[in-house]
C-alpha cells in the first residue's frame, strides 16, 4: 500500500469520526427527550442511556386536560395561527418578491435592505405598544392579536426567501410566453407560478415554522383559549404544584417536534437552500 | 420604519401596449418596470408599515409620556402627561421620582436599577454564544463540505436542533440541567444549573449553542461551497500546507459570508428571550443573573407601558447601532454577499 493511500484512508477515518461527533451533537439531546418521554414518571431521573421502564402514560398525561393543560387545543391554535400568518405573508409577499427578483427599478437595494432589516427586528420593541393598543381595543388574547405581530417577522422572511428562489428560476420561459402574446401578468400566472410552486411551498414551510416556534409575543398577548404550543409547554403544570412534570413535558415536546422534524426531513434539500438564502433564523 | 417612496414616476399617458418590433428606449423600459415594481411592492410595504412601523413610532411617542400612577409626593393618583427624557434617565441613570418631587437614585429592587445588569447579561450571553457558535459552526461546515459516505445523513441531522422550537429546547435543557439530571450525572457534579449565578448563564449559553451552532454551520457551508476547487489545487501546487490553505485561502474567501452569518447571529442573540424566560425562569439564581434586556422589557410592561416603551426603544437603538457597526466598520455587505452566493450556487 502506498503512503498516499494510507494517508488518505487516515484522513477519511478522521472525517468520519468528526461527522459522528456532529451527528451526536445534534441528536443526543433530542434522543434524551424521546427516551424520557417513554419513561415511567417514578424513574424520571433514572439516567440510563437507553429505553427503560417503558410506558405510554406520559403521552396520556401530556394530552389530558384534567391538570389544567390543554395541549390538543394549543396544537390547534398553533396550526391555525401558523396557517393564517403563512397565507397572509405569502399572498402579500409573492408580488414583492417577483418585483425584487425580476424587475429593474430604482431603490431596489434599499427595499431589499429594509426588508432584511425588518426580519432582524427585535420583537420586544413591538410588544409594549401592541400590548397597550390591544388592551385598549379589547383584542388581548384574541387570534388576531397573535397573528398581526407575527407578520412582522414572517413577511420579511417570506419576501427574502422567495426573492432568492425567484432569481434562480428559468425566466427565459417567461420571455417566450410574452413573445407568444401573453401579457406580463399572464406570463406570471400561467408559466411562472406553476414553476415556482416548489419555491413557494418551501417558503411556506419556513414561514409556518417561524410562526410555530414564536414564544415572546404569544406568551404576552395570548389567553388560555388562544395560547399556542410554545406557551402551553412553557407553562405545563403537573399534579404536584412544586414538582415539574418532566416526563409529561418531554412527551409534549416530542408531540410538538416530531411532525415538524418529519416535514423538515422530507423537504430537507429545499429548506437548506431557503435558509441559507434568507439567512434568517426561524 | 420609514420606507422610501416606492411609487415609480407617473405613468405615461394612454395604455402602454408592448410594442412589437424595435424595443422602446431603455429609459422608458426601466420606468415602466419601476411602475410595475411599485404596485407589486406596495402591499408588502404597507403591511410592514402597519405591523412594524406603527408600533415603533408609537413606542417612541409613549416613551416620552409619564406613566399614570400614584404620585410619591402627594399620594394622589396622577394621569401621565409629558415626561421629557424622564423614562430614559430612569433606565440609563437609575433616576426615580423621589418622595418630595425630586429625582433620586432608584432604590435596589426597582426594575430601573437592573438596566446595566441586563445590558451586561445580554452582551455577555451574545458574545460568548456567538463566539462558540461561530467556532463550532465553522468546524461543522468544513467537515460537511468534505466528500464522505453518510454526508446526506449529517446534513439531515444538522436541521433537527433548528427545527425544535426554542421553548421546547428550553424545557429539554431545563430537564437535562435539573439537579438530578443527566448533565450532573455525566459530570459527576452537583451544579445548580438553573439557579446558580454563573452556572445559569452558562446553561443558557450551552442550550443556545446546541441549537444554533448547526444553523451557523449551514450558513457557513453555503459560503464554503462557492469557493472553487481550483483555488485549493493551485495553493496545493504552490506547496501550501493544510493550515496555510485554511488561513490564506479559505478564510479570506469565506469572510463575506462569515460576516453576514455572524451579523445575523449577533442581532438574533441580542434579542434573546425564550431561553432565559423558560430555562432559568427569567432571573436565575439571585433573580437577575439571566435577566436580559428583552426580559426586563416584559417585566416592566405590567408596571407601566411608557417606561417599558422607553426601554424597548433603547433596546432597539442598541440593536440598530450594533448592526451599523457591522455594516460600516466591518464592511458587511449583506445584500451583495447573498447575491454572490446565489450566483455561485447556480453555477
Amino acid at each position: 500500500m502506498s503512503r498516499t493511500t494510507t494517508r488518505r484512508r487516515n484522513q477519511s477515518a478522521r472525517t468520519g469520526i468528526q461527522a459522528i461527533v456532529i451527528v451526536l451533537w445534534c441528536l443526543l439531546p433530542f434522543y434524551w427527550m424521546v427516551v424520557t418521554s417513554f419513561r415511567d414518571v417514578g424513574f424520571t431521573f433514572d439516567n440510563t442511556p437507553w429505553f427503560t421502564h417503558f410506558t405510554w402514560d406520559n403521552y396520556a398525561t401530556a394530552l389530558s386536560t384534567q391538570l389544567g393543560n390543554n395541549l390538543p387545543g394549543a396544537l390547534l391554535n398553533s396550526l391555525f395561527i401558523g396557517i393564517c400568518v403563512t397565507i397572509i405573508s405569502l399572498v402579500v409577499g409573492i408580488f414583492a418578491s417577483y418585483a425584487l427578483a425580476r424587475l429593474d427599478f430604482k431603490f431596489k437595494g434599499i427595499v431589499l435592505g429594509v426588508i432584511l432589516a425588518a426580519s432582524m427586528f427585535p420583537g420586544v420593541a413591538l410588544i409594549t405598544p401592541l400590548f397597550q393598543l390591544f388592551t385598549n381595543i379589547g383584542w388581548m388574547g384574541t387570534y388576531q392579536a397573535l397573528i398581526i405581530p407575527e407578520i412582522s417577522f414572517a413577511l420579511p422572511l417570506t419576501v427574502y426567501t422567495l426573492t432568492s428562489f425567484f432569481r434562480e428560476m428559468p425566466w427565459d420561459l417567461e420571455e417566450a410566453a410574452r413573445i407568444d402574446g401573453c401579457t406580463q401578468a399572464q406570463a406570471f400566472r400561467k408559466v411562472i407560478l406553476p414553476l415556482a410552486a416548489p419555491a413557494v411551498f418551501t417558503t411556506a414551510i419556513l414561514a409556518f415554522i417561524s410562526s410555530w416556534n414564536e414564544f415572546l409575543i404569544s406568551s404576552q398577548l395570548s389567553s388560555d383559549r388562544t395560547q399556542p404550543v410554545t406557551v402551553a409547554i412553557a407553562s405545563f403544570t403537573g399534579t404536584q404544584p412544586h414538582q415539574e412534570p418532566y416526563t409529561a413535558i418531554m412527551a409534549a415536546g416530542t408531540i410538538v417536534v416530531v411532525p415538524l422534524i418529519i416535514l423538515v426531513l422530507i423537504f430537507q434539500r429545499r429548506i437548506v437552500a431557503g435558509l441559507t438564502a434568507g439567512g434568517v433564523k426561524g | 420604519m420609514s420606507a422610501p417612496n416606492l411609487t415609480a414616476p407617473p405613468a405615461p399617458a394612454g395604455k402602454t401596449v408592448n410594442p412589437p418590433g424595435p424595443r422602446p428606449g431603455l429609459r422608458r423600459h426601466r420606468s415602466e418596470q419601476g411602475r410595475w415594481a411599485g404596485y407589486l411592492i406596495l402591499p408588502t410595504v404597507v403591511l410592514l408599515a402597519i405591523v412594524i412601523g406603527y408600533p415603533v413610532v408609537q413606542a417612541v411617542v409613549m416613551s416620552f409620556q409619564k406613566d399614570a400612577g400614584l404620585d410619591p409626593a402627594t399620594g394622589l393618583f396622577v394621569q401621565g402627561g409629558f415626561a421629557g427624557f424622564e423614562n430614559y434617565t430612569h433606565w440609563l441613570f437609575q433616576q426615580c421620582a423621589g418622595p418630595d418631587g425630586t429625582t433620586i437614585t432608584c432604590p435596589p429592587g426597582n426594575l430601573g436599577s437592573g438596566f446595566w445588569n441586563a445590558m451586561f447579561v445580554t452582551f455577555f450571553l451574545t458574545i460568548v454564544s456567538v463566539v462558540l457558535e461561530t467556532g463550532l459552526g465553522l468546524w461543522f461546515a468544513i467537515i460537511m463540505n468534505r466528500a464522505f459516505r453518510g454526508r446526506g445523513f449529517v446534513r439531515a441531522a444538522i436541521l433537527i436542533p433548528w427545527a425544535i422550537p426554542t421553548a421546547v429546547t428550553a424545557k429539554l435543557w431545563f430537564f437535562i440541567f435539573s439537579v438530578a439530571g443527566v448533565a450532573n450525572a455525566v459530570l459527576g457534579a452537583h451544579i445548580l444549573w438553573t439557579s446558580d449565578e454563573w452556572a445559569s448563564r452558562f446553561a443558557i449559553i450551552i442550550a443556545d449553542t446546541w441549537k444554533t451552532a448547526p444553523f451557523m454551520a449551514l450558513l457557513i457551508l453555503a459560503g464554503l461551497q462557492i469557493i472553487p476547487e481550483e483555488v485549493y489545487e493551485a495553493a496545493k501546487m504552490d506547496g501550501a500546507s493544510t493550515w496555510q490553505r485554511f488561513w490564506r485561502v479559505t478564510m479570506p474567501l469565506l469572510k463575506p459570508a462569515l460576516m453576514v452569518a455572524i451579523l445575523f447571529r449577533v442581532l438574533d442573540a441580542l434579542r434573546i428571550y425564550d431561553l432565559p424566560a423558560i430555562l432559568t425562569g427569567g432571573g436565575g439564581g439571585t433573580g437577575h443573573a439571566t435577566t436580559t434586556l428583552s426580559i426586563l422589557v416584559v417585566d416592566q410592561i405590567r408596571q407601566g407601558f411608557n417606561s417599558a416603551a422607553a426601554l424597548s426603544t433603547i433596546t432597539f437603538v442598541i440593536v440598530f447601532l450594533v448592526a451599523l457597526v457591522f455594516v460600516r466598520l466591518l464592511g458587511t455587505n449583506v445584500v451583495r454577499t447573498q447575491e454572490t452566493q446565489q450566483k455561485g450556487r447556480r453555477a
